[in-house]
């Protein structure tokens, strides 16, 4: 499938000002007595237009196979509706396949998606027909004296549609061959960015990368500098996604670079629902504060959208604590969220952590008259417990 | 040349601090400003903080950056478009020779009237708008009032900007008249008459930000055609920011509008004040009033003050530089309609004294666009309706219809008949109660937005529509 992706303005918003038309460097923008139009082989994206549009009409970016000409839109009275194939129809990569499979399968395999969930594109990229993307931007988000380099990455997929949703993956594929001569695999990494983009409707996503000594794909995408392209398939995954209803409540465990796809869920909570009603409960464990990423922005969330618990466990003159000592802390609160239908659990990180998360549930579950064997088999069928461990 | 410099006292893009002279001028100004602004600006606004457009250069990229603002803290400045090269005089007697960067001396004096005529309306809308803040249908709605203020208040800044720098002591004086006159005040009355009308409620904020705001819009674009070249950078970089006047217009309207619909549908009745709405004959007669009054904002038909302000390159027509003729205009008629015994005629006449009733034209075909654009809210929802605009002869005030009575169909009739329909066709004593009647207390919850109207399609700058687009200290 060749998604492109195409600016469009929305005609039931727009008030045919001409601020864009005057904006456009490249005279992409015309219009007739009824719209204000875009010539998608003209336009390059450079959003010049964009800040003087007072409606915002003109800010819209649709994925489409086929680019809408300007006589369609000069038709329209609204937007058309997106693509309507959701892509799916090229098979994921087998070594995708396999490395989603191995994440899950401690917890016994994969699980539906939330039943809120947007539903997502998949495979829309594939090794053999990847997208090219550019660095937007490449930052050390752990402390310069820390131990470990974990990398704040924005990609920016320019002309080309990257639709994807929080909790997805996106493969990256290292150039050069490895010691037989064959092509790297390609390396998964989760989205860090909510669906709109790092920047809203910039068409671009963070990753959340830590350098592993003598990782190929690591060290590749860890030195990127800004401008470089990269080789991207994906978006993969389909299964440990967000649920979208506002009401529901996210408690959601992670280490390390597990962290990605909780910021996403996070941000695309501030963004779009920050008086929700469902609660956010974060347990996020690192050895100590300088190595846990985004640790700035972290601790700057309102407390309304964020219930936020941090376990160190080599701080000086501290006792170790890890992700399950935390919960076991908050076992009445959590105890609460369990018991609502609109609770979805998510855990991500290290390979061995979902153990101690399960234990804590467990005596969490114990204490306040619930019985997690058969809650945890509830919560799976209906799409509610994810979890995916590297 | 174009970033603007924050650093001085006045912001600005004109290299302000290399004429002392014209700086002290405006830093003498600039506390009198303030003072008219404490005492006529928004009211309650002293502590919020407000999410504000800024303009940090008159590039396309730089002139909307968002982020909450003390109103005590915005600070307005002057900012000219990027200049173009080469610019010419491009109509009138001296069409072809070098645009003026100095006004050349025959013609001062028109045009500092135009730039003072033009300058009064900015802090007359401001006035006219002080109390709206009380009302508020939303956060949202707060906010896009206090932008609009603070715009228009900008605009003072570039007309005083002009006087101040190219017309002496008279400018000074004009500039300090600017703000003594107060709109609706017998006394000291400002100098256009759809500003000195009162904006009492939201219905007619909007209405006048879609259609007398218009009016400025194509003032703006008529005088950005101007031979003198920093008139014309001025009215370019505010049209920049006159279409977000327009958009709050539009959709404020089209938003009572959907609402109105939404609520005949539920319940199957045209009756909506019963559920305290507006229903869709008022919006209607409010149309008919703010159109007919804006439309005399153009003048007389037929003026040969407008013709000799096109000849001398002052004052060009709507997209000047598009069209096609010899921009001199000496040999070509234009028809123009004339009341003739009992009805209209459209008479030829010389093109140059035609020039008001062209740009009112301009101005009534835009209008009418955003018209249908909100007739279409109505058919979308099945409702068998139509806003239409008033014959423009329709209660006139300037120009040959005044002394004539009209019907909104463009009928003459007597004046006894339109005395005694008049509230058929213009807002009554009883709807202007009624719609106040909605006005309540202000709603301050983000997210919340009052009855009568329809939430936004969507937020400012990408914000969603329950953004706390105003914060309360």
């Amino acid at each position: 499938m060749d998604l492109r992706r195409q600016h469009l303005i929305d005609p039931a918003v727009c008030i045919r000002c001409n601020s864009c038309q005057e904006a456009c460097p490249v005279d992409a923008i015309t219009h007739d007595a009824n719209n204000y139009v875009v010539e998608f082989d003209t336009c390059t994206g450079c959003r010049a237009c964009v800040s003087p549009c007072p409606t915002g009409a003109i800010d819209h970016w649709l994925l489409v196979d086929q680019p809408w000409s300007i006589a369609d839109q000069f038709t329209w009275e609204d937007l058309p509706e997106p693509h309507p194939g959701h892509g799916g129809e090229i098979a994921p990569p087998a070594e995708v396949t396999q490395m989603l499979n191995v994440a899950t399968t401690a917890t016994g395999g994969r699980v539906p998606a939330p039943s809120s969930a947007a539903q997502p594109f998949t495979n829309v990229y594939s090794r053999e027909a990847p997208v090219m993307a550019r660095v937007a931007g490449n930052f050390r988000i752990t402390a310069a004296d820390a131990e470990s380099d974990i990398r704040h990455v924005v990609l920016d997929f320019q002309h080309n549609a990257f639709p994807f949703l929080e909790g997805q993956n996106i493969g990256i594929i290292p150039p050069g061959q490895d010691a037989k001569g064959r092509p790297h695999n390609i390396r998964l990494y989760s989205i860090a960015s909510p669906r709109e983009g790092e920047r809203p409707n910039h068409n671009n996503l963070a990753l959340t990368v830590k350098r592993v000594t003598d990782g190929i794909g690591s060290n590749y995408v860890c030195d990127l500098q800004k401008g470089d392209p990269v080789l991207v398939a994906g978006p993969f995954g389909d299964s440990f996604l967000m649920p979208d209803d506002p009401n529901t409540n996210i408690i959601m465990i992670c280490t390390g670079t597990g962290a990605a796809p909780f910021r996403a869920f996070t941000e695309r909570r501030r963004r779009n629902h920050p008086d929700a009603p469902g609660k956010l409960m974060l347990f996020f464990g690192a050895r100590r504060p300088a190595e846990l990423p985004y640790f700035g922005p972290l601790s700057k969330l309102p407390k309304a959208l964020i219930d936020v618990n941090l376990a160190f466990s080599r701080e000086p003159d501290q006792p170790k604590t890890y992700v399950q000592d935390r919960l076991r802390q908050r076992a009445d609160d959590v105890a609460q969220l369990l018991k609502s239908t609109l609770t979805h659990i998510y855990v991500c990180g290290l390979k061995g952590m979902e153990q101690g998360c399960e234990e804590a549930f467990a005596d969490i579950c114990r204490l306040s008259g619930l019985d997690w064997a058969s809650l945890r088999a509830t919560l799976r069928v209906e799409g509610r417990y994810h979890v995916e461990t590297y | 040349m174009s970033s603007i410099n924050y650093a001085d006292k006045i912001p600005n893009n004109v290299n302000l601090s290399e004429d002392r002279k014209l700086q002290r001028a405006l830093e003498s100004w600039q506390p009198h400003y303030i003072d008219w602004w404490k005492e006529m600006g928004p009211e309650g606004t002293k502590t919020s903080e407000i999410y504000l457009r800024t303009a940090v250069s008159a590039e396309p990229d730089g002139w909307a950056q968002f982020g909450h603002v003390k109103m005590e803290d915005y600070r307005w400045g002057i900012f000219l478009a990027p200049p173009e090269k080469d610019r010419k005089v491009n109509f009138g007697a001296h069409k072809g020779v070098d645009a003026w960067q100095e006004v050349p001396g025959e013609y001062r004096s028109m045009l500092r009237r135009l730039i003072t005529v033009q300058g009064d309306t900015e802090p007359a809308s401001v006035e006219q708008q002080r109390l709206l803040g009380q009302c508020c249908p939303s956060l949202y709605d707060l906010r896009n009032l206090f932008q609009v203020n603070v715009e228009e208040g900008r605009h003072l800044w570039a007309m005083v900007y002009l006087l101040h720098a190219y017309f002496g002591r008279d400018g000074r004086e004009e500039a300090e008249e600017m703000l003594h006159r107060r709109s609706g005040d017998p006394d000291k009355p400002r100098i256009l008459g759809a500003f000195n009308e009162k904006t009492a409620d939201w219905l007619a904020f909007f209405m006048f930000t879609f259609i007398t705001d218009r009016d400025g819009k194509y003032q703006l674009c008529a005088l950005s055609e101007s031979g003198f070249d920093p008139l014309s950078r001025t009215c370019r970089f505010m049209l920049t920011e006159e279409a977000h006047h327009m958009f709050v217009g539009e959709s404020g309207v089209g938003r009572i509008i959907e609402r109105a619909c939404q609520v005949m549908k539920e319940h199957r009745t045209d009756d909506v004040r019963r559920f305290g709405v507006i229903d869709l004959p008022t919006i209607q007669r409010y149309l008919n009033f703010h159109y007919s009054v804006t439309s005399d904002l153009y003048g007389a038909e037929v003026s040969t003050n407008a013709a000799t302000s096109y000849n001398m390159g002052l004052k060009g027509r709507y997209d000047e530089t598009k069209i096609g003729d010899d921009h001199q205009l000496e040999h070509t008629t234009y028809d123009v309609l004339h009341p003739t015994e009992g009805g209209f005629k459209p008479i030829a006449v010389p093109a140059l004294n035609a020039l008001n009733e062209r740009l009112r034209l301009d101005w009534a075909e835009d209008v009418a666009k955003g018209v249908e654009r909100w007739n279409k809210i109505i058919a979308k929802h099945g409702i068998d309706f139509r806003l239409t605009l008033p014959h423009l002869a329709f209660n006139r005030a300037i120009g040959h219809f005044s002394d004539i009575a009209v019907d909104p169909a463009g009928r003459v009739i007597s004046t006894e008949e339109f005395d005694r329909r008049r509230d058929e066709w213009l807002p009554s004593e009883t709807d202007l109660a009624y719609v106040l009647s909605l006005m309540g207390g202000a709603v301050h919850k983000p997210g919340q937005y009052a009855n009568w109207i329809a939430p936004p399609a969507r937020g400012i700058n990408n914000q969603g529509v329950d953004f706390d687009y105003v914060r309360f200290a």
